[in-house]
């Protein structure tokens, strides 16, 4: 009975009793969750156009802003490291296609997959090898984006809110507003859609897959280095957001492999619901369910819906 | 001209079956058999034995779990770390309450229990396939690693946090514990990973292995054919666990001798992944290989700047070691997707007709 109180009545007396409380764990977790989404957003982007399961991804995000970091504190100004650094995933972006994608096309799933694996190891080796492996602290000043916070009160509390946040929050919005613009109103937009629908469809019209191939992994770059960017001023950059950045793979399952609204909606999910499965009934099991409450409820939610909230129908012929 | 099985003609039905049906291949094994009992223990250091072969042993039993889920049943499985786990802190619990019982045979249960877990999270693969399912195995990686950590009634609620392998022996020889010697513990792991892997082999080429490959195959045909995906599907996963929780139980009871939770990490679910990718997905003796491959490769990268008289840190062979194995496993993808084994295949279609290639056989 008293299990039963403890996990069915009070936690939700406490977020009553505590509303301010409440809306800064919700606030928190919606700011994980972005981050998440904006993970998962990479993944989608090469997913569509490419049928490549990245998981190089989180890796990527990671090395993107150890790039920036590191031409930074070799002197190059901010801006101009910023710069750089999108070339440098340009050059990786046009390398993989080149070397990886190129070569394996037409093969099965799960030997794109592996090889993404293969890339992660390759990205982890030289990143460490050219950058180092201890943390680094991100340039957050330097690029102009605001530091400190502000309390708002609320309910009689304070909420505090961190106002890097808050730009993490508006430049993921801009950037999903300008992937829908750039996916719906440019040519080279449409063609990535129409690669996504139909690989042979497209080439038939005349859309080079291999163009499109490099400038879609270019573009999970840019993703990625803004990820990098905002991810390292919240806490800063190391290898060891590479297994966080797994927890978009959760994501990616509860959205749908091909949703991008899938991909934003899913990580909000789950950063809010871990974060308050952390506060509110984490002691119930002893700490640290954060590590794999977004892969179960992934798990369970697959039971019930396998294709994702937004995922396209999977039908089956023989 | 050596390998040729002109001339071995097959006068049953048995010998029409047989697990090695060219002559060749039969002293070939038996070579390496002794080889392995006989003259690796007497003639080499026990450097070799401790640090290369009782590894390669275990993580070749770990591959071939692997393999039989992920080459033969078509399930991609990222948890293999964590079923190596399960069947560790089991083994380490079974030692606990039955301290009389043999430790091989409790090594052997404790794969049982590897089993559970994994039809538990192999409920899934009934709903959804591939990717998805690939991503549900992560579920089972990161819950049942953090089990370990926090549940202290696995570790008999010691201060470390770790499993400590407890003293035991086999007619009155050390075989775990600290005064094991090299040679014993490597015996006994030999002689389990040649008794399961055999099993495998048996059991691969019977009736629920080949329904186990024709649900890789393509599912939806093999369940109008009359394979019930439920059984095929459950025990891939069950047989694969099981052969993932005997090696854990062995990785840590005959090689580490005390473990924590970092050594069932995902990274050690990669390493075995990328055993059975570089050796070849769907072939037994590729497991070897690739296990032989993966972790020999790290100590020569090692071994090579000091034989050139380059002083290099500890850390930066890492990287390079990390680098080298990612190149190498896209360049086998693109270049032999079916890995070392398909290599090993087309050389001994080569010798077979060597040096005539092309008369007619």
């Amino acid at each position: 009975m008293d299990v039963l109180l403890s996990v069915f009545v009070e936690p939700f007396q406490e977020m009553l009793a505590f509303p301010d409380f409440f809306l800064q764990v919700i606030w928190e977790g919606f700011v994980a969750g972005v981050l998440y989404s904006l993970i998962a957003l990479g993944f989608v982007l090469i997913y569509k156009a490419s049928g490549v399961f990245n998981f190089a991804q989180g890796i990527m995000v990671v090395f993107a802003a150890l790039v920036l970091v590191s031409l930074h504190e070799m002197g190059v100004p901010a801006w101009l490291a910023v710069v750089l650094s999108l070339g440098v995933m340009a050059l990786l972006a046009v390398g993989i296609e080149r070397m990886v994608l190129r070569k394996l096309v037409n093969q099965h799933d799960a030997i794109l997959l592996m090889a993404t694996i293969g890339l992660t190891l390759i990205l982890k080796g030289v990143g460490q090898l050219f950058f180092g492996g201890e943390p680094k602290p991100m340039i957050t000043e330097q690029l102009g984006l605001p530091t400190g916070s502000t309390d708002l009160e609320v309910f009689g509390g304070l909420v505090i809110l961190q106002h890097i946040d808050v730009a993490a929050t508006v430049i993921a919005l801009l950037m999903v507003i300008a992937l829908a613009v750039f996916f719906s109103k440019t040519r080279i937009g449409r063609a990535l859609r129409a690669v996504a629908d139909d690989h042979q469809a497209a080439l038939s019209v005349g859309i080079s897959l291999n163009q499109i191939w490099a400038i879609v992994w270019f573009a999970s770059g840019i993703v990625a280095l803004v990820t990098g960017i905002m991810w390292g001023a919240r806490s800063e950059v190391s290898f060891a957001l590479e297994i966080i950045a797994l927890k978009a793979l959760a994501v990616l399952i509860l959205g749908g492999f091909t949703s991008i609204p899938g991909a934003i909606v899913g990580g909000l999910i789950i950063g809010i619901g871990e974060k308050m499965f952390e506060v509110y009934w984490g002691a119930l099991l002893g700490s640290g369910v954060e590590a794999w409450f977004a892969y179960v409820l992934a798990l369970i939610f697959l039971l019930f819906r396998p294709q994702g909230l937004f995922g396209e129908r999977i039908i089956e012929r023989v | 001209m050596l390998y040729r099985e002109a001339g071995q003609f097959k006068t049953s039905y048995a010998a029409d079956q047989a697990l090695l049906p060219i002559a060749q291949d039969r002293i070939g094994l038996f070579v390496i058999l002794i080889s392995a009992f006989l003259f690796i223990p007497a003639f080499t250091s026990d450097f070799f034995i401790g640090a290369i072969m009782i590894p390669f042993l275990v993580f070749a039993l770990a591959a071939v779990g692997l393999n039989i889920l992920t080459g033969y049943a078509g399930q991609l499985s990222l948890g293999t770390g964590a079923f190596m786990g399960v069947g560790a802190y089991s083994c380490y619990k079974l030692a606990t309450y039955f301290p009389d019982t043999n430790i091989i045979i409790l090594i052997l249960c404790s794969g049982v229990f590897s089993a559970i877990a994994g039809i538990a999270f192999g409920l899934p693969s009934l709903r959804i396939k591939g990717l998805y399912l690939a991503i549900t195995t992560l579920a089972a990686q990161f819950f049942l690693e953090w089990c370990f950590l926090r549940i202290e009634w696995l570790y008999n609620y010691n201060d470390s946090g770790a499993i400590e392998v407890p003293q035991r022996k086999l007619f009155d020889i050390a075989i775990t514990g600290a005064s094991a010697s090299p040679v014993a513990r490597y015996l006994v792991i030999l002689s389990i990973v040649a008794l399961l892997t055999l099993v495998a082999a048996n059991v691969l080429r019977g009736r629920i292995g080949r329904s186990w490959m024709m649900i890789r195959d393509m599912d939806i045909a093999a369940e109008l054919m009359g394979i019930r995906p439920l059984y095929a599907k459950l025990s891939a996963f069950a047989f694969s666990s099981y052969y993932c929780g005997v090696a854990g139980a062995l990785m840590v009871f005959m090689w580490l001798g005390s473990a924590e939770v970092e050594a069932f990490d995902i990274n050690h679910s990669f390493l075995i992944l990328f055993m059975v990718i570089i050796g070849g997905m769907g072939s037994l003796t590729g497991c070897f290989m690739g296990a032989a491959f993966i972790w020999v490769l790290p100590v020569i990268i090692r071994a090579v700047p000091s034989m050139l008289g380059l002083d290099l840190i500890a850390a930066t062979t890492e990287h390079i070691t990390n680098i080298v194995i990612g190149v190498l496993i896209i360049f086998f993808l693109i270049v032999e997707p079916h890995g070392l084994a398909r290599l090993w295949q087309i050389a001994k279609e080569k010798l077979r007709t060597w040096p005539f290639p092309y008369s007619s056989t």
